[in-house]
């Protein structure tokens, strides 16, 4: 016949689908994605035939209806009458705020206990081993229920502030009292207050605002003053005096900004039931936050010896015979070096502290799983609504923390031309 | 089923499982033989297990109501502990086929949860415990209090709405379980402990010193507390009413679980007679069961009354008084429907 003198291979038959290697991978790439699409569909689908048999709908109207419910904790303005969607974020903001102050304790901690794990000092040594695996080794939970319950049955109650002769007294020239509700501190008040600013979702008081801006001024003067020290000394080979000038910069703008806006310390004094005026930091909020800090603080201990060994002994060696001492060498050579292997992990970690965050239901810490993945979820009852919209907040959360990390990542990694 | 592991894994991870609704309630539970309650995570007197492990309570007495009347057998239940937080989620998922955990029966929880309360077995409201050595005697006094609230339940929005009403501010300390909450009260970490009077004295009741803790008078919102089944099945719905039904009726005719067995033989009183299916009528056709079903219902824990004693009443550690929850009969609001 004609056609077997053709070159064989030269037409497309169904079969090669399946018998040739050319095509054989794409094929089976694309039965995969439509049967995992046809999965997907299928979950989706009796998802809503199931919720439409049991008379519910996928409604995110709930979000505008009054909450009902109080917060105690609320970073923004926030009453039983708001709606859930500002319960939402009253949420979101303490799960924020909860999450960073975290995770700058925890580095400081792991930074530090990693060091000191590669002491040469014996016990340095072994006492900083025994924390990293006594306090990553234990679930999460379990020290967080801890220290809630050793923060709740130790201190005093408020009561015992009270009376002639009280069992408790305040710390820091009574400033300070430690009670087994949470901590007062003393807090700033402004004499002349410049009022607040609404921004709709949220109020910035334009005082705290100005401090910031005074302080962000300060610092750039700063860092000014010791580019032109450097350059001077790079040039003439004589580093100026600088203390007195950086010291000036740093604190003559701010103290002026305080006087100004007539700023003083408010005290917490006990009237009525607890103590009123002055800061309220509750115990759920030091006992998530220390659990977090210890527990993540280990495994970030870890990701920075590993980091340190990565460095060859040869830089380190090569330190000292330029007379650099340990801790020279630590800062100025070792520790560079080792955040290119630091950094990939403690993104992880840092990820892993947001999410844990959202245990703060075991000790009544209102996060946002408390507030919208709890009561609000609760008391509308919305689960899939509520849920999906507290995945998809974590998930932004999430993308957000690791995006601004591989940034950081990659202006501190080997640059290699 | 016909689907395989993987979907069906993937089913069940949805906790919708398809199919669900083509059975009856009925149907499934006979079918496996045991009835899944859902309980409280432990208030005593209401539902709690006691030493040997075996759940007890007022709460609990009814669930093994139904068993006896469904399944024949008071012990064929499965109990489930359920937060204020998951208890629906438990019910609506059929995790669950009956949730008797000392829930507030309230329009949203009937029409948007879309829940059927089978009645009322105990009315109650919302209380305040404080420690005596305070010095408060009204609910009026508690401006600024930190108050302890389980989350999830009405007592969150009916304290919201008291203080708001009042012109007063408070501090709420969120709490998951009633034995969080005691053990935040009785460290102080809470000046006030507000949940339903009833377990208010119940959690009393458990204290070591319950001398010095003083339930406040005021009494802030109606609680009409009462077993639920999910929508969509009524059958279900009117097994689990009418089991209660019987245990009131059972009480105002008289009928205990000491005399039982005598006036199952056959009275003078035509009702008693439905009842127990001692006559001709068969009551129990019409839902589903046998003629005897309310006669083991009661059997099984003794009426309303026997029950209410035995578990919560004056001579128990909880000591609560009938009250309300006396019948229509002396003064309470506890009233069945007839039977015929």
């Amino acid at each position: 016949m004609a056609t077997s003198s053709e070159i064989p291979g030269a037409s497309f038959r169904l079969s090669m689908l399946i018998y040739d290697t050319r095509y054989r991978s794409i094929t089976i790439q694309i039965v995969f994605l439509f049967l995992f699409m046809a999965g997907f569909a299928w979950l989706v689908d009796n998802t809503l035939t199931n919720l439409a048999e049991k008379g519910k709908d996928i409604d995110f109207s709930f979000l505008g209806m009054r909450a009902g419910y109080d917060i105690n904790q609320r970073l923004v303005d926030y009453t039983n009458d708001s709606s859930h969607l500002r319960a939402w974020i009253v949420g979101l903001l303490n799960t924020l705020v909860l999450a960073f102050c975290a995770c700058v304790t925890a580095t400081v901690i792991g930074v530090i206990a990693g060091v000191l794990r590669l002491s040469k000092n014996w016990i340095v040594s072994k006492l900083m081993t025994v924390y990293v695996e006594l306090f990553r080794n234990v679930p999460l939970l379990l020290w967080i229920i801890v220290i809630f319950a050793v923060l709740t049955e130790v201190t005093p109650a408020p009561n015992a502030f009270r009376g002639e002769t009280p069992s408790a007294s305040m710390l820091l020239f009574d400033s300070v009292a430690v009670t087994n509700r949470g901590t007062y501190i003393p807090s700033l008040l402004f004499g002349r207050s410049l009022g607040d600013v609404n921004l709709g979702l949220i109020t910035v008081s334009t005082n705290y605002f100005i401090l910031l801006l005074v302080l962000i001024g300060s610092i750039w003067g700063y860092r000014k003053l010791q580019s032109d020290a450097l350059k001077q000394q790079e040039a003439t080979g004589i580093r100026p005096t600088t203390w007195w000038k950086s010291l000036l910069i740093l604190t003559l703008p701010l103290t002026i900004a305080l006087m100004a806006m007539g700023a003083h310390l408010e005290y917490p004094a006990l009237k009525g039931f607890n103590f009123q005026g002055g800061g309220y930091i509750r115990n759920s909020f030091i006992a998530m936050w220390l659990a977090l800090t210890v527990y993540t603080g280990a495994f970030i201990a870890e990701n920075v010896r590993s980091g340190i060994l990565a460095v060859s002994r040869g830089q380190s060696e090569a330190a000292f015979a330029l007379g650099l001492r340990p801790g020279r060498t630590m800062s100025l050579v070792v520790l560079p070096q080792a955040l290119r292997v630091i950094i990939p992990p403690l993104i992880s970690q840092y990820l892993n502290i947001t999410k844990n965050t959202s245990l703060a239901l075991a000790v009544g810490y209102m996060d946002l799983r408390a507030t919208l993945g709890g009561i609000t979820l609760n008391q509308t009852g919305r689960e899939l609504e509520s849920m999906l919209l507290m995945m998809l907040t974590y998930l932004v959360i999430s993308l957000v923390i690791s995006g601004g990390m591989n940034v950081y990542n990659s202006a501190v990694k080997l640059k290699e031309r | 089923m016909k689907k395989t592991v993987f979907v069906g894994a993937m089913a069940a991870a949805t906790t919708l499982v398809a199919g669900a609704a083509s059975a009856t309630v009925l149907e499934e539970v006979q079918g496996r033989g045991e009835l899944h309650c859902g309980v409280s995570t432990g208030v005593n007197g209401f539902s709690a297990p006691d030493s040997t492990g075996e759940w007890q309570g007022f709460d609990v007495a009814i669930c093994r109501a139904v068993a006896a009347a469904v399944l024949g057998d008071p012990n064929k239940v499965k109990f489930t502990s359920t937060t204020g937080q998951t208890r629906f989620s438990a019910l609506a998922s059929g995790e669950i086929d009956i949730l008797t955990r000392n829930t507030t029966w309230t329009m949203s929880r009937d029409a948007d949860l879309k829940f059927s309360f089978a009645g009322v077995n105990y009315y109650d409201g919302q209380g305040f415990m404080v420690n005596k050595a305070l010095g408060v005697s009204s609910a009026k006094e508690l401006d600024g209090a930190t108050v302890c609230i389980q989350t999830g339940t009405t007592t969150e929005l009916n304290l919201a709405d008291y203080f708001k009403a009042n012109n007063m501010t408070y501090e709420p300390v969120p709490i998951e379980t009633n034995a969080e909450a005691q053990q935040q009260y009785l460290a102080g970490a809470c000046d006030v402990y507000t949940t339903d009077a009833s377990g208010l004295a119940a959690t009393r009741a458990t204290f070591a010193d319950p001398e010095n803790h003083a339930v406040l008078p005021e009494i802030i919102s109606k609680e009409p507390l009462g077993p639920l089944v999910a929508h969509g099945d009524d059958q279900w719905g009117d097994i689990v009413r009418w089991t209660m039904n019987a245990l009131v009726a059972a009480e105002e005719l008289g009928i205990t679980s000491a005399n039982i067995e005598e006036l199952s033989k056959g009275t003078a009183n035509p009702e008693i007679n439905r009842i127990l299916g001692a006559s001709d009528d068969d009551l129990g056709a019409m839902i589903g069961l046998d003629k005897e079903w309310a006669k083991r219902a009661i059997s099984a824990g003794g009426n309303y009354g026997e029950i209410f004693a035995a578990n919560i009443g004056e001579s128990t550690p909880i000591g609560l008084a009938r009250g309300l929850n006396a019948l229509w009969t002396q003064g309470g609001l506890q009233y069945s429907p007839p039977f015929r």
